[in-house]
């Protein structure tokens, strides 16, 4: 039987990148899931837990719970959103009646890349893409979630693709949520530096998991290119767009 | 510390060129020999783990432990000293010194001495105080406060160093070499070693079986602070305890490879209180000053992971803001991941909320903490005590109250979704937004991505009506 999938889309894919949520239903969908996106979603609340808002923090949670309990797995195409669901189960006290209802849904939530690699075997096959690639791992997948070697045992398969080395590709890029325009000074300079590497890289694709790192890199990059008055080297892609751009159905 | 000023330091460290480059010059070296070293320690996660568990315990009965290790150092002639705060401890350091009539102390480095205000309050009572780790040295000759608690001379390059000791030492130099800048120091510092009535160090382990106090030095200037003058004064937290010799083993291994990288500190000394009948040299006094300072309420703040900390400085040297800002800006003694879980207890959180509040929360710095503290776990808790105190600017958490009150209604965090995209339509050029209001926090460095459309949401459900349809 097929798993019953929820989409989480995140607010950024949401209202920036819708391209991001298609690529992961597609991808979903390829893996043999049931994919469905409850239409009324919010936020997983980050911005609310990470700046102490815990009673905040705890509606949003309530809300999201019951919208997505219902399914098989819950699946966000972002580290940072799937870790932060996976934390709603710290957030209640054992007698609140949402606390164990916390606890199942944060066990069945799973960033996109890690769950098809994890949960579903998923495999590229036949995919060619003569390309060179670097990888930005974000830190709240990587970290809280383990992601790392998933999406290069995807990658590895699309024949044709190569990874160049990125200097510095777990370090933070200063986007850190709120912190990008609470310290933008601060942000920029860590930014600066990751856009240094990925030039210095000198890959076709910067790919990664996360909306949020890979807009502020790649608006950063642009300022970065514009100044030098140059072509931007670099293309920046969310893993999922890759993966989804290969499918035969998208074969163009 | 107060937004402004920190906002300020911030400033004025991203604006410095040459701090940038003494910052970078030793992080990343610091970075690339600790990931060597750790892995060619093939036993280092099972040491962190039993270095984790040696700490946890001890914090768990501390009680015992401390009341043990008094004993024994009493045993040992020591005179075991017990400070509730900072002024307490430098005010009893301060009383010892006159009582002995000293004149000159030498002071090996110690955070915790920094902690507790210590070289200030020596120098309020004119005693001459002579730093001996070479770079207190440097940084006693410039004026400034340490920048690292590894290195607190980071912020200073080599080609100050230079400077410093051409207008400083007795017998300036003209090379500009490290290891004749190195002799030069030793000159200065050899006859104050000599000549020394008190010397002051801290602790990196209290040994509660047998009342050692372990020091580890590089340059051997805790030996020479220790052995020569007629009476060795301890300042040391009451977190540095461990059960026995075999338990500071494991965390000796940790703190070294995490600190600078090497197999082995040079000098590992256990301190066993004042000489006895026929030793030939040692103090004729030894005091143990065992300090508080907000210890306790971390055990009571549910931060007790935080008395873990064996004071390596991984987490700054790897620590995305410290190694842009520096240590300064922290306006703190302890600056990067480990100071702003642990300055809220000494200086108050509204002090020191700035340092709470500027980390991306990326993990790294918990990653390569060698007692795996959970350093953004705890750095949220304060943000939530924060919070709850009403620590941040009204304006800050009115934006986080309105975001907090949209996104429990979906459908009208939808509707708002909606709206957004239309604002931003028209700024949009080729994708990218340069400019538009209320942006400017993340316009003024970079482009800002325009919406491809309509929101997912939107076009998801047109999708699926026409293919209903």
């Amino acid at each position: 039987m097929k798993a019953n999938v929820g989409l989480f889309v995140t607010c950024l894919v949401n209202t920036l990148r819708p391209s991001v949520g298609f690529a992961a239903i597609q991808l979903l969908e390829d893996a043999d899931c049931n994919v469905s996106v409850p239409s009324a979603q919010s936020c997983c609340g980050q911005p609310a837990f990470n700046s102490g808002d815990d009673e905040g923090t705890k509606a949003i949670a309530r809300k999201l719970i019951e919208r997505f309990e219902g399914f098989d797995y819950v699946v966000a195409p972002s580290g940072s959103c799937a870790a932060m669901i996976r934390k709603f189960d710290e957030l209640f006290e054992n007698d609140d009646p949402f606390a164990e209802r916390a606890k199942s849904l944060a066990g069945k939530t799973f960033e996109l890349l890690s769950f098809l690699v994890d949960i579903c075997d998923y495999t590229v096959v036949d995919s060619t893409l003569d390309a060179t690639y670097s990888y930005h791992h974000s830190c709240s997948g990587l970290r809280e979630l383990n992601v790392h070697q998933q999406p290069m045992k995807l990658l590895k398969d699309i024949k044709g693709l190569q990874a160049k080395p990125l200097k510095g590709s777990t370090e933070c890029c200063g986007f850190g949520g709120t912190f990008c325009v609470k310290y933008s000074d601060i942000s920029n300079e860590v930014v600066s530096e990751k856009v240094d590497n990925i030039l210095a890289a000198n890959a076709d694709i910067l790919l990664g998991g996360d909306l949020g790192c890979l807009m502020n890199i790649e608006g950063k990059m642009n300022r970065v290119t514009d100044k030098e008055a140059r072509e931007k080297p670099t293309s920046v892609m969310h893993t999922a767009e890759l993966l989804a751009d290969l499918l035969p159905s998208n074969d163009s | 510390m107060k937004q402004n000023k920190f906002k300020r330091n911030v400033s004025d460290a991203l604006n410095n060129p040459k701090l940038k480059v003494a910052i970078r010059r030793t992080t990343d070296r610091a970075d690339a020999k600790r990931a060597t070293a750790v892995k060619n320690f093939p036993g280092f996660d099972r040491t962190r783990e039993q270095g984790q568990k040696i700490k946890d315990h001890v914090i768990e009965y501390l009680d015992y432990y401390l009341a043990e290790f008094e004993r024994n150092a009493i045993a040992n002639g020591s005179i075991v000293h017990w400070a509730k705060n900072a002024e307490h401890a430098s005010q009893i350091v301060v009383d010892i010194c006159h009582e002995q009539g000293a004149k000159k102390i030498t002071r090996s480095k110690s955070m915790l001495g920094e902690e507790i205000g210590l070289p200030a309050a020596l120098d309020r009572e004119d005693f001459e105080r002579v730093e001996t780790d070479l770079a207190e040295h440097i940084i006693q000759l410039a004026g400034d406060p340490p920048s690292h608690i590894v290195w607190p001379a980071l912020h200073l390059t080599r080609e100050d160093v230079v400077d410093l000791f051409r207008e400083n030492h007795q017998n300036p130099i003209e090379s500009t070499q490290v290891v004749d800048l190195v002799s030069s120091a030793r000159r200065e510092l050899r006859h104050h070693f000599l000549s020394a009535d008190v010397g002051i160090t801290g602790a990196n382990f209290l040994v509660a079986d047998t009342g050692q106090v372990c020091t580890v030095t590089n340059e051997g200037n805790a030996e020479l602070t220790t052995t020569p003058p007629k009476v060795h004064i301890v300042t040391a937290g009451i977190e540095k305890l461990v059960p026995s010799i075999a338990h500071a083993m494991p965390l000796l291994r940790l703190l070294v490879r995490s600190a600078t990288g090497a197999d082995i500190t040079q000098y590992t000394t256990f301190h066993n209180g004042p000489k006895r009948g026929t030793d030939l040299d040692g103090p004729e006094h030894c005091h143990i000053v065992l300090v508080d300072n907000g210890r306790t309420n971390m055990l009571k703040d549910d931060m007790k992971e935080m008395l873990r900390c064996i004071r390596c400085g991984a987490c700054m040297n790897h620590c995305v803001v410290y190694k842009h800002i520096g240590g300064h800006a922290y306006g703190s003694v302890y600056p990067g991941p480990m100071g702003a879980v642990i300055t809220p207890n000494i200086d108050g959180l509204n002090n020191a909320f700035e340092p709470v509040s500027a980390c991306t929360l990326n993990g790294k710095c918990q990653e390569v903490c060698p007692v795996n503290i959970p350093l953004p776990t705890l750095i949220r808790a304060w943000r939530k005590k924060a919070w709850e105190k009403k620590v941040d600017t009204i304006r800050n958490r009115f934006l986080v109250a309105c975001f907090s009150q949209l996104a429990q209604r979906p459908r009208l965090f939808q509707f708002t979704t909606n709206m957004a995209i239309l604002m931003m339509k028209p700024f949009s050029r080729r994708g990218w937004i340069r400019w538009m209001p209320f942006a400017g926090s993340w316009t003024t460095n970079r482009d800002l991505l325009a919406p491809q459309g309509q929101s997912f949401i939107q076009q998801y459900q047109k999708n699926r009506e026409r293919h209903e349809a």
